[in-house]
């Protein structure tokens, strides 16, 4: 007898929901057999089986939600029946999983106290085996980290050493915080509730804290994007003779914002508590809007991609984010952000940081309008404003002034990225 | 024209391994080679030199040993060419090998050379001269790498020449001067030597075996020394002159002369071995850049093995390979190597994985080192193999095994235990808690961990 439980799948995650059974009650199930569809606060993953034998029950119908190491199903191994197993379900130690908050406290209480010679088992959670490495318990011990908690990155999902690197996990310098004060909301007659998913949940937390505990500044410029259109068009031109995909302008923004970013390094960094943490690699994180809400997909050492591969990257990650079918490795430990709401109109505005990253670039709407040229004449032209979010603690106005400098001239002399 | 899942350019223990691995998934697969499957490694490299270690280590033994173990042997001889001629059987069936498993695995083995017209497109000479195109959705380049010359004593194949020719050497030579003192210029030292060439062995560096860890290098300075090898190590060659007869080496170190010998090998690296036709990114070394899934700069074309730099070992090009191949068709996310182990088969052997103990102080890193000799194991004593020690380096606090060094007579096989024991982020608990099989030369791993921890029994 094996319970599947609801496993960790990103590092945000506290519950998910199954979005659908793809094995019913009665069927046989082999190792590596997709048993149901879970969505995350980011994605939808498949849960596969890692032993086999016969779906003997299911607790958490399709659209039932769960807490982390929940049981979702009782799998029957050869020979044995669920009739077993069904006695135990009514100790308190595998309680109904919809009941959300018990479980872990529950099983804390019945855990009998180890050994204490023996500090390496103490970490095992007691709803069963915890897969780490003797070198990860031993850390985790020492720590007094709970191993049933993290997420293994080793084979069959062993936790090893690395896995329990602090420095630099998103979120080690932010700790969401409620809010204080609970403003009173009330239900008016034809109102509508619509509870929280995961990702609203997550959006929610994140950017509370970032916007409660990161001294934003904010700084903004407007640039001369018509050399930019023009490069665009003359590019587009011969890419669709030689029948190959078009580039966006956001393409080029974001190899601008990626080559900028290398030439002034100081914006590619975190706060960590008691040092600034400079990155070599610019991991670009891309904000995408889905149909519940955003991600941002990293598009990883931008700084040494091609326009063409920047360009082949994003509509990549796009694609599959919009489906929920990035992996977690693909939105996670992104170095700096941007967020073009230019293609909704939007002129400009300021972005939230998405910690624990120091920058956020907004990017606005190109907008025909009229300008005074150097002869005092006023012309028309082609301007797109740039907004710039940063984190007081790493980035100073001067730096982040060095920054937007850097950026206009690369939009301004397009060509110069390509060199 | 063909149309492949995946053409491989070169036979290699990358090439022929990424080959296999694709048709495993089932992939239409053809490797290309342009001399025999199983590349340098097979053919010139790992598995002949092995074969002459064997012979150099047998007829050592019952040259210069035999007293001891109560044998006489009055007229002992040896034939040379039947010793290479061995060595040239065991590359040969190997060879044969690979190409069954290249039928067994239904790739298609086509001799010939390729070259990477652009991505999707392999265009071939093939050896009886037709040139013809394959069509290939993936492309991995395993080309590998040859021998680099000395810059003022390029290779002429009599009296200058790499580790390829000094397999096969028609005539044992009377003497023989080694310039690099690495895994290659070590074992052919080892090999020249027991037969009674006079070998004298010349590295740059402080040690020889420069990048294993120093205690390991200094025992193997000492066997050497007693085995009459003159090894000459902070020495610079500084002029160069190669004749007909023979070859003068001037040299810079403790001393400055000039050495005489017969035959120069010069076993000081490789260089790449680059595929023809549509360039790809190089790193500042010459070697083909990938990406962290082994991509090139082209996209769809992909690089694995010696031909991606360092370090330049058969198993870890085929763990290249495999990561490429599953990258490139599977959902698997490649990984880069990171622990791998080195092994030199002089005797006595050298095998080490993870940190040096110079490196892990360079690191800033908090250790403890742990050494047991094989001197004091009764296994080492009965089978007379007493040089050499295990030392394994533990991270403090936790203990981890962040590197292990072993000198002695089967010290190549005995590394994999501490190799598995790094990917399993094994603790000096796992070890001392393991039962090794008494006696047996591993339990010096068992000992040196006790050792490190103050619960050794036999030191």
């Amino acid at each position: 007898m094996t319970y599947i439980e609801m496993p960790k799948l990103s590092d945000t995650m506290t519950e998910g929901t199954v979005v659908k059974w793809s094995k019913a009650v009665g069927d046989s199930i082999s190792v590596g057999d997709v048993l149901a569809e879970i969505e995350t606060d980011k994605a939808v993953m498949e849960l596969e089986a890692f032993d086999e034998g016969t779906l003997a029950e299911i607790y958490v119908n399709g659209g039932g939600k769960a807490r982390i190491g929940e049981k979702l199903a009782l799998l029957a191994g050869m020979g044995e029946s669920a009739q077993e197993k069904k006695i135990d379900s009514a100790s308190p130690g595998t309680q109904s999983a919809l009941d959300v908050a018990k479980p872990v406290l529950a099983k804390s209480q019945t855990t009998p106290a180890k050994p204490a010679h023996d500090p390496v088992q103490t970490v095992a959670d007691s709803s069963g085996r915890v897969k780490a490495s003797p070198l990860a318990k031993k850390i985790a011990a020492a720590g007094g980290v709970d191993l049933s908690r993290v997420r293994g990155s080793g084979p069959g999902g062993r936790i090893v050493a690395k896995d329990l690197d602090s420095p630099p996990k998103e979120a080690v310098h932010l700790t969401a915080t409620a809010p204080t004060v609970t403003i009173p909301l009330a239900l008016p007659d034809g109102a509508k509730r619509i509870p929280l998913s995961g990702m609203r949940k997550i959006i929610a937390e994140r950017l509370l804290a970032s916007k409660t505990q990161i001294p934003h500044f904010y700084l903004n410029i407007e640039v001369n994007a018509g050399e930019l259109l023009r490069l665009r068009a003359q590019f587009n031109e011969s890419l669709e003779k030689a029948g190959a995909g078009k580039l966006t302008i956001n393409d080029f923004i974001l190899k601008a914002v990626v080559a900028a970013a290398a030439k002034v390094p100081r914006v590619n960094a975190s706060f960590a508590g008691d040092a600034i943490l400079e990155y070599t690699d610019v991991h670009l994180s891309v904000a995408v809007a889905i149909d519940d809400g955003l991600v941002t997909p990293v598009i990883r050492q931008a700084q040494k991609k091609s326009l063409r591969e920047i360009s082949e990257a994003v509509k990549d990650l796009a694609t599959r984010a919009r489906t929920k079918k990035l992996k977690p490795e693909e939105y996670q430990g992104g170095t700096l952000t941007v967020s073009n709401l230019g293609s909704y109109g939007i002129e400009s505005f300021s972005a939230v940081i998405n910690p624990p990253q120091a920058i956020i670039l907004a990017i606005g709407a190109i907008v025909k309008k009229p300008v005074v040229n150097a002869r005092d004449e006023i012309v028309p032209a082609y301007r797109m404003a740039i907004g710039l979010s940063a984190d007081h603690r790493v980035v100073d106005g001067a730096i982040g002034a060095e920054y937007l400098a850097e950026l206009r001239r690369l939009i301004e002399n397009p060509a110069l990225m390509l060199i | 024209m063909n149309t492949y899942d995946l053409v491989v350019i070169g036979g290699g223990p990358a090439g022929y391994v990424g080959a296999i691995r694709a048709a495993q998934l089932g992939k239409r697969v053809a490797c290309v080679e342009k001399e025999r499957a199983g590349g340098t490694c097979l053919n010139w490299g790992c598995i002949p030199t092995k074969s002459l270690l064997r012979n150099a280590e047998l007829f050592h033994l019952m040259k210069y040993r035999a007293q001891e173990f109560g044998f006489r042997f009055d007229n002992l001889s040896y034939d040379w060419g039947k010793v290479i001629e061995r060595s040239r059987n065991v590359a040969d069936k190997n060879a044969g090998g690979i190409e069954y498993l290249f039928k067994k695995n239904k790739v298609d083995y086509i001799l010939g050379e390729a070259a990477l017209e652009r991505a999707g497109v392999v265009t071939l000479n093939g050896k009886e001269g037709q040139a013809q195109k394959l069509e290939a959705t993936k492309v991995l380049l395993a080309t590998g790498v040859v021998s680099r010359p000395l810059p003022d004593l390029p290779f002429n194949g009599t009296t200058v020449i790499g580790s390829r020719e000094a397999m096969v050497l028609k005539k044992q030579p009377k003497s023989i001067i080694i310039i690099g003192a690495g895994a290659i210029g070590v074992e052919f030292a080892y090999f020249f030597n027991a037969f009674g060439t006079k070998v004298t062995l010349v590295e740059m560096l402080p040690n020889i075996l420069p990048l294993e860890d120093m205690e390991a290098s200094q025992v193997l300075e000492k066997a050497y020394a007693k085995l009459g090898i003159q090894v000459l190590t902070n020495t610079k060659v500084v002029k160069a002159e190669a004749g007909k007869d023979g070859v003068k080496i001037s040299v810079e170190g403790k001393t400055t002369e000039t050495l005489e010998a017969e035959v120069c090998l010069v076993a000081i690296g490789v260089q790449p071995l680059l595929p023809g036709g549509a360039a790809v990114k190089l790193t500042s070394r010459g070697y083909i850049e990938t990406d962290g899934r082994y991509q090139t700069s082209i996209p769809g074309v992909f690089a694995a093995g010696d031909i991606i730099g360092p370090p330049l070992l058969a198993h870890v090009a085929s763990y290249e390979a495999i990561q490429t191949v599953e990258g490139m068709f599977t959902k698997h996310t490649p990984k880069k190597v990171s622990v791998f182990p080195s092994c030199t088969y002089c005797q006595p052997q050298v095998a080490s994985v993870g940190l040096t103990e110079r490196t892990a102080k360079e690191k800033g890193l908090k250790f403890r080192v742990g050494k047991f000799p094989f001197s004091a194991s009764g296994k080492a004593r009965a089978v007379g193999e007493v040089d050499g020690f295990v030392k394994i380096i533990f991270g403090e606090p936790q203990g981890e095994v962040l590197g292990a060094h072993i000198v002695g007579s089967e010290a190549t096989e005995m590394i994999g235990e501490l190799g598995l024991a790094i990917t399993l982020e094994a603790t000096h608990e796992e070890i001392e808690a393991t039962i090794h099989a008494h006696p047996t030369l591993s339990e010096a791993v068992h000992e040196a961990t006790g050792q490190a921890y103050g619960v050794a029994i036999h030191i």
